[in-house]
């Protein structure tokens, strides 16, 4: 323990689903107060708010939050980073401890996506186009996509995929294995948006959204929040016994950005931002990823999932195919991976997923995650990727 | 003659029509976009650079769910251009996953997009095997 440290001694999330009659408020609201109670505080003892939140950044929610559940004069942040949202929310308040402005920090991550459909897809149609005329830094005349290529969401990630299955040689049915995982994973956790086991014939046999994808290897939009409440070593320290045995240390905060490098200028590397994320966060940690018990990440869509095995070093440089097919990341496997259901399953309320995936872990380090516990988890992962890029890992372990 | 215009100004529609890339005059970073200042090392010059009619496949994805107005199905590719440079368009000659294999070349070809309503064409460019 050093006075550097941070501890998490709150966490909470909504179930994530989809509900019509809740707004980002609601939400937020609910995952707010379910940390602060988890912690044994209230509002009022919070140096620092963060509020992630994507599709209504512009609304100030870290504000109105505050206007439903207290309004102390602290600052308060609101944070935007792609899927990396959520994450970078908690990065402020870890940030306003470490720098010495606050004992406490709250970090609220909340989304209402409803049935967005195929994220990337919402571009703005063109004005009359009567007479072609080139606009834009690409001085282009017709919309894109499906012309030169896909740049959705589902495309994106399918070409992430290929690209590593052209070199090292993973099949359709290795990627679509990564969804029978995490579907019959999310089958123990009732927060999950989705609780139903497929067989491998019925993922590869679904609709084809673009290949290898099929429809149960995309995440769903939806609703949801969630919380935690962070707190600095020394304030610990004058903790009651409880909250310090439940306490769990964020060994690593780590929040990177793209590199230059030549094919992400036309298709994004989701790669190499994550090892250098994940290389960052083992080294600052002192633990590599053989010590992890259980893993938490970005499984935005099955192939995305396949490649961080390898980005993340839990398997073998290239291995990541034969990673899944031995079961290593199964929740009874070498290193078990989103045993949560990950975003495939669970959902991907964006602005909330960087914080839900802390809370699973935490959770789990807590030996509170019930029918879907890790036995004697002690450290864990949890890695969100955004396209901007953003990329967020935190290691956390359980207090001694 | 036809009035024809690029889809994006990348595509030169020359004899024979090639892409063009703006070049970093100090580390030789390719860019398709316009722009402020090099990504790589932060220079400020750059000179047009001709890029090559052929390549290699990186990527490659079959997308059967788009919007309406796009015909599905249809491959999506990134190519390695031989020479330097990346670019994603359509693999105009094959939806077939087998098909694509490791390292799989292809040349640039060009087709009109369609047509505006002063009779101008716009030309878009894909690739085939």
């Amino acid at each position: 323990m050093s006075s550097a440290d941070v501890w998490v001694i709150g966490a909470a999330m909504t179930p994530f689903g989809r509900f019509a009659d809740k707004d980002v408020l609601d939400l937020a609201t609910e995952a707010a107060l379910d940390a602060l109670g988890d912690a044994g505080t209230t509002i009022r003892d919070m140096d620092a708010l963060a509020v992630g939140n994507m599709y209504q950044a512009d609304a100030h929610n870290a504000q109105r939050l505050q206007k439903q559940i207290g309004q102390t004069g602290i600052p308060a942040y609101n944070v935007v980073n792609a899927c990396a949202t959520g994450a970078t929310a908690v990065r402020v308040a870890w940030l306003s401890i470490r720098a010495g402005e606050a004992d406490y920090g709250l970090a609220v991550g909340v989304e209402k996506m409803g049935k967005m459909g195929l994220l990337g897809g919402a571009a703005k149609k063109r004005a009359d186009r009567k007479v072609f005329t080139p606009s834009g830094r690409y001085g282009s005349v017709a919309k894109p996509e499906g012309l030169l290529g896909t740049g959705l969401m589902p495309g994106v990630f399918a070409q992430a995929g290929t690209e590593y299955a052209l070199r090292h040689g993973v099949s359709a049915e290795q990627f679509a294995e990564v969804a029978r995982k995490n579907h019959a994973h999310s089958v123990l956790n009732p927060l999950a948006q989705y609780r139903k086991e497929f067989s491998l014939a019925e993922i590869t046999g679904a609709e084809m959204i673009s290949y290898p994808n099929t429809l149960p290897m995309c995440c769903p939009t939806g609703d949801g929040a969630a919380a935690v409440v962070l707190v600095s070593d020394a304030k610990l320290r004058t903790l009651d016994p409880d909250v310090r045995r439940r306490a769990v240390k964020i060994s690593a905060s780590v929040l990177t950005s793209d590199p230059w490098t030549e094919s992400a200028q036309v298709q994004p590397d989701v790669n190499t931002l994550t090892r250098a994320a994940a290389d960052q966060a083992y080294e600052k940690a002192g633990i590599g990823p053989d010590d992890l018990d259980l893993v938490e990440l970005h499984d935005c869509f099955a192939t995305a999932e396949l490649l961080h095995y390898d980005n993340l070093r839990l398997c073998e440089p290239g291995g990541a195919g034969d990673f899944i097919s031995s079961g290593g990341p199964w929740r009874d496997g070498k290193t078990p991976v989103n045993v949560s259901g990950g975003l495939l399953s669970k959902g991907h309320p964006i602005g909330a997923t960087g914080v839900a995936n802390l809370f699973e872990v935490v959770t789990h380090l807590r030996g509170e995650a019930g029918d879907r516990q890790i036995e004697g988890a002690r450290v864990g992962l949890t890695h969100v990727i955004g396209l901007a890029s953003a990329c967020a890992v935190h290691i956390l372990e359980r207090a001694a | 003659m036809t009035n024809q215009i690029p889809i994006v100004d990348y595509l030169v529609l020359g004899n024979p029509p090639h892409l063009r890339a703006h070049g970093c005059d100090a580390c030789d970073a390719l860019y398709l976009d316009r722009r402020n200042a090099c990504a790589r090392c932060s220079g400020r010059d750059f000179s047009s650079r001709k890029l090559s009619n052929s390549g290699r496949v990186r990527a490659f994805t079959v997308v059967h769910r788009a919007a309406p107005s796009i015909p599905t199905p249809y491959t999506s590719v990134v190519v390695d251009l031989d020479g330097g440079g990346a670019v994603k368009a359509n693999l105009l000659d094959t939806t077939e996953p087998a098909e694509i294999t490791p390292d799989l070349r292809v040349e640039l070809t060009t087709f009109v997009v369609g047509t505006d309503d002063d009779g101008t064409e716009a030309v878009g460019f894909g690739y085939c095997r």
